[in-house]
């Protein structure tokens, strides 16, 4: 079969201006080699900063910023792209190759309605009448599963949901019946259980529509799901390219076997023994609302073991450690810390009850002060709980970073100078610097990569090993909650809807939001999608 | 580091202006009352920049003004920024009745343009240094105070702040060692700002003849004394008129910088 | 109700509020400052006899609320009271210079709005480029210039370089429009130089913001040409900033206007104000000076009200 899309050896540079400093070249794109059949769905995986998205763009030769496509070919319909001007280019972009973006949200604009932004490019580029544009934006509406069809277009972007608007970028995109569509992480922002829904949409829309489509992604697991053909990209270069079947079930790369192998940690679950904290009870609500985010909160965790607490946004999941930590003191119930009452109030505890619960955020990059260099992050806390100074400073600092697995030379250094996971890794130790009975984690896995991820969970097993600390792991990620949980809590609306040991939680019967949350978590197998789906279909029939 | 030309001029020429401010009296080459020339006389190589409307040597003249406008200027600005800061982190850490008490002050004060507000005060107070630089300072303040809110507001939820609350830090440490060292940079180039509105305003004022009163003059009243020459083609009320400008966009070079320098930071080394 | 209509209805009631404290302050915290009126007024030589009949005849023997709040009767109903140093009619003085001031920030706004909007564009479009360098450098300069020094520098050019206008700028009732405009030339010149700076810089600011967003990028991927983009996309969201950006630089103008009436003499309320001021006429000042308030609040609301109406969440809520 011809192909649709070929592209040759591409090599896509960049100048970084940053402000103050001389300009740096960057090879984003370095020789990969792909192609797409008419039809056929491509699969582009990769960390971020591996070019998946760039190349995305460069099938329309488009170029973010100072990008620049510098060698290489990009053939669309046996033509060379990268030699158009750009009055060709605008012809060619929107007519046969559309776009959809990550975040939807950002990408309509806030001062149209949806109807006139789906419509523009068939009118654009006089594919069809205004009539026919609308026809067709209203039965792609109603395929993808959207809300009163008809008069879903007259809405502004403001007044639909996230899930939706990714939909609607997706109708979009098919408009104007295009031959190639790129999807770049289309459901990256969304949770888990809309993801499914926008999934299916997306799937099926492209199969009913016969278009080709590059999936960009940073799950594998997801783009098994879509994709005929994938190509795993690492720091911009090709590292494996094949059917999506041998990718999966077969791969050859090391790389590759560590992306498909992601967050398998073994871990034997624990039990038993007499909780060090235990909320009970409790509710909570912000100053200036009379509605409870969390309602008859319970739950415990043992020493030197892990809670889970899991939900999607909005499930209350955070607040419930902004509880714990007394940041928002909780309105009634009551906390136990190691057989004593701690104060709702942050404000109102001792030095020792602070000492003993410790935090770490999602965001490394915000929870480390700009300013303070790696040593005097991780000093303060021995410093200011007890009392180090100089050489015994320094020599825990040490001790701390070896624990860590950062070795020397890293005290010297600011946050900025560290990657995401070295930047994690250094809270971590900032958290341990306490001698902690307790670490909070929020999402402290969620911003980072997922081999990178998996580093960091080893580790925090590891240190749970060796200090015995307990930790309360809030996630909205249940493959990690699979990894490392002892005990699971789901919630759900501010309510825990399901608790127990992880053997029990993880186990049927299930409730239905528990089912549903669990069954909508992209498995690393081709047809997970299909199977799920169908499975849902029997269940609402059966009902 | 590299400094960028547009800021090292910048630098030489405030260093320039501050120190013939300083120096004044060393410098000069003339008194700075004393009629030693006709009136509005040329440039010459005995009168660098000519002589003013009653034969003063105006390079002279302009120096000891400068030293007057530079001196008025830089307390002035001191004064609001002092206050301005010092409100203004109040505020955002403390928040509460404090931040909404303090802001709607300011929300009253900024009501008005300042000029209008210092007319009004300037009609019933003595016009003296004291009351000029008090004036100038307490409404250039409500300024400073928007802004060292607004950034250190912004610091104050960061997650790095949460977590010194979390350890049990308390309000000194928080200020100084974790909200200030980030906050540092804005503020200075803000300085600068405030330095350069409190040149203009008090140029504007002793123009408007509501500012430095005689014996003492600054720039902008040295304006007022010649502007009737231009009339007759006597650029003698230029010349002060171009000092304030040239003072004014060199410290506006520098500011810019730090400026610029304060976003290449927050954009992180290497990473 | 809308609650677009809500939150206008509140933004004007705060405006009014804010008015009603401005004035408090301006007739009560003037009092309040340390020193005497009437001695301010009469000076150092004044006799005890002279003070006496002066606080008599200022009625500063009642109580400040009572004094503001009589001053306020007579103010709702245009009675501004006689200025002290001619007793002549306040309104009366201010209503023939208000015409002239307003004439002139309206030939000033006339020209400097579609200037700014036009070069903000530009250098918008070319942003990095030499034309928005070469924009955004002489617009530096001129924001760092008190407005009576770009004024003289002007004069000088104008008459005396290029001898093309006169220095002095009167207006008289009875003259013609041309004659009008012919006489107000310079100023004009140079309020439009003073307010254009700043109006293009914020115009230049908020177009490039907007150009900076995602749904930018969607645009150009749906093939439309840079100027497709502009138009379609990015003006329906950059116009409410740029509508607020004028109305605030026109609220500018009522400060510009004060020193440039001044430097031409021209015979305005600004002229009025500062001739006041050394006279230490309080009750001229305190007038003037709430005419100038209310004007600068007022439009500092419009720009509010712009904001909120042109926002698609507030006009299509949920």
């Amino acid at each position: 079969m011809a192909d649709l899309l070929t592209i040759k050896n591409l090599r896509i540079e960049a100048t970084a201006y940053p402000p103050g400093e001389a300009p740096r070249h960057l090879v984003l794109v370095d020789d990969v080699s792909v192609s797409v059949q008419k039809g056929r769905v491509l699969g582009l995986i990769g960390e971020s900063g591996a070019g998946k998205s760039t190349i995305g763009l460069a099938a329309m030769s488009y170029g973010r910023g100072g990008v620049r496509l510098t060698g290489g070919q990009v053939l669309l319909n046996g033509r060379d792209i990268r030699a158009e001007g750009a009055a060709g280019l605008r012809a060619l972009r929107g007519r046969e190759v559309t776009y959809v973006a990550q975040s939807a949200a950002a990408a309509f604009n806030p001062a149209k309605r949806l109807m006139a932004q789906v419509i523009e490019t068939s009118l654009l580029h006089k594919l069809m009448t205004k009539q026919q544009a609308e026809a067709r934006a209203v039965e792609l509406f109603r395929k993808l599963g959207l809300p009163e069809p008809e008069t879903f277009g007259r809405r502004y972007p403001h007044q639909v949901s996230g899930g939706q608007l990714q939909r609607a970028m997706t109708a979009m995109a098919l408009c104007p019946k295009p031959d190639l569509v790129i999807f770049d992480e289309p459901t990256t922002a969304l949770d888990v259980t809309t993801q499914i829904d926008v999934l299916a949409a997306i799937k099926e829309a492209i199969r009913d529509t016969g278009v080709a489509a590059i999936y960009i992604t940073h799950d594998l697991a997801v783009v098994a799901q879509v994709a005929d053909d994938i190509l795993v990209l690492r720091h911009g270069k090709a590292v494996e390219y094949g059917a999506t079947d041998q990718i999966i079930s077969a791969p050859k790369q090391d790389y590759t076997q560590a992306l498909v192998s992601v967050r398998r940690i073994d871990h034997a679950e624990k039990t038993g023994d007499a909780p060090i904290l235990r909320a009970q009870d409790i509710a909570a609500r912000y100053h200036g609302t009379n509605f409870d985010v969390l309602q008859d909160v319970t739950v415990d965790v043992a020493a030197g073991q892990t809670l889970a607490i899991v939900g999607e946004s909005g499930s209350g999941k955070s607040t419930l450690a902004r509880v714990i930590t007394g940041l928002l003191p909780a309105r009634a119930g009551k906390i136990t810390f190691d057989g004593r009452t701690l104060s709702p109030e942050l404000a109102s505890r001792s030095k020792d009850d602070l000492r003993q619960v410790q935090m770490i955020y999602q965001m490394a990059d915000t929870a480390m002060n700009p300013r303070q260099t790696v040593g005097t992050i991780i000093g303060r806390p021995l410093e200011f709980y007890f009392g180090l100074k100089g050489e015994a400073k320094r020599a825990r600092v040490q001790e701390l970073l070896d624990q860590i697995e950062m070795g020397a030379g890293f005290e010297n250094r600011y946050p900025a100078e560290l990657s995401g996971g070295q930047k994690q890794r250094v809270c971590i130790a900032r958290a341990l610097a306490a001698k902690p009975k307790l670490i909070l984690c929020d999402e402290v896995t969620s911003a980072l990569d997922p081999l990178v991820a998996d580093g960091i969970l080893k580790l925090l097993l590891n240190l749970q090993a060796q200090e015995g600390v307990a930790y309360v792991f809030i996630t909205h990620d249940l493959a990690t909650v699979k990894a490392i949980a002892d005990k699971i809590a789901v919630m759900y609306r501010g309510k825990v809807v399901r608790y127990g040991q992880k053997s029990d939680v993880l186990a049927p019967p299930f409730d239905d939001y528990t089912d549903l949350l669990l069954s909508s978590v992209p498995e690393m197998k081709t047809g997970w999608l299909e199977a799920v789906l169908k499975t849902r279909r029997m269940e609402s029939a059966g009902n | 580091m590299r400094i960028p030309l547009s800021a090292l001029i910048g630098l030489v020429m405030t260093g320039l202006f501050v120190l013939s401010a300083l120096f004044a009296p060393w410098i000069a080459p003339y008194p700075i009352d004393a009629a030693v020339g006709q009136v509005w006389e040329g440039p010459s190589a005995q009168y660098w920049l000519g002589t003013d409307t009653i034969g003063r040597d105006i390079l002279s003249r302009l120096i000891y003004g400068g030293s007057v406008t530079i001196f008025v200027a830089l307390v002035s600005s001191l004064l609001s920024f002092g206050m301005g800061a010092f409100f203004g982190f109040l505020a955002a850490t403390r928040g509460g009745w404090i931040d909404t008490g303090l802001s709607r002050i300011v929300d009253l004060m900024m009501a008005v343009p300042s000029l209008i507000v210092a007319l009004v005060v300037l009609s019933v107070l003595p016009l003296n240094l004291t009351v000029l630089i008090l004036v100038m300072g307490v409404l250039d303040s409500t300024r400073v105070f928007r802004l060292s809110r607004a950034v250190a507001a912004d610091i104050a939820v960061m997650d790095y702040v949460e977590a010194a609350k979390l350890r049990g830090e308390g309000q000194g440490w928080i200020i100084f060692r974790e909200i200030l060292p980030n906050a540092m940079s804005p503020l200075v180039a803000e300085f600068g700002m405030r330095f350069i509105f409190a040149v203009l305003f008090i140029s504007t004022l002793s123009f408007l003849g509501l500012g430095i009163q005689p014996p003492l003059s600054d720039w902008g009243g040295m304006v007022r004394e010649n502007k009737d020459g231009l009339v007759y083609g006597k650029a003698a009320a230029l010349m002060p008129a171009l000092a304030i400008a040239v003072l004014a966009i060199s410290v506006n070079l520098v500011a810019d910088w730090i400026l610029q320098r304060t976003s290449s930071l927050k954009g992180g080394r290497g990473g | 109700m809308h609650p677009l209509i809500k939150l206008v209805a509140q933004r004007i009631a705060l405006g009014l509020i804010l008015l009603l404290a401005v004035s408090v302050v301006i007739f009560l915290g003037v009092e309040m400052l340390p020193g005497d009126t009437a001695q301010a007024i009469l000076g150092q030589s004044a006799t005890a006899e002279s003070l006496a009949n002066l606080r008599e005849s200022l009625g500063l023997n009642q109580s400040a609320t009572t004094r503001y709040f009589n001053w306020l009767g007579h103010a709702l109903q245009g009675d501004l009271g006689k200025a002290l140093t001619n007793q002549q009619d306040i309104a009366h003085a201010i209503g023939q210079r208000l015409g002239n001031t307003l004439f002139l920030a309206a030939c000033a706004g006339i020209i400097a709005v579609p200037m700014a909007i036009t070069l903000g564009l530009i250098a918008a479009r070319y942003n990095g480029r030499w034309p928005d360098k070469a924009i955004s450098g002489v617009t530096l300069a001129m924001i760092s210039l008190p407005e009576f020094v770009a004024a003289y520098f002007v004069i000088f050019l104008l008459t005396q370089v290029i001898p093309i206008l006169q220095p002095v700028s009167m207006v008289f009732p009875g003259m013609g429009l041309f004659e009008k405009l012919h006489a107000v030339a310079l100023p004009v010149i140079v309020l439009v130089m003073v307010v254009l700076a700043h109006m293009m810089r914020m115009t230049r600011a908020a177009i490039l913001n907007v150009m900076q967003s995602a749904y930018i990028e969607t645009a150009e991927l749906k093939g439309l040409s840079p100027m497709q983009v502009i138009w379609r996309h990015a003006m329906p969201n950059a116009v409410a900033p740029i509508i607020s950006v004028v109305v605030i630089n026109l609220a500018y103008l009522v400060v510009g206007v004060v020193v440039v009436e001044v430097v031409f003499s021209y015979n305005a309320l600004g002229q009025y104000l500062v001739d006041h001021v050394a006279k230490r006429d309080l009750p001229v000042v305190q007038a003037v000076g709430i005419i100038f308030a209310a004007v600068y609040i007022g439009l500092n609301i419009l720009a509010d009200l712009i904001g909120i109406i042109a926002n698609p969440r507030l006009r299509h809520p949920k």
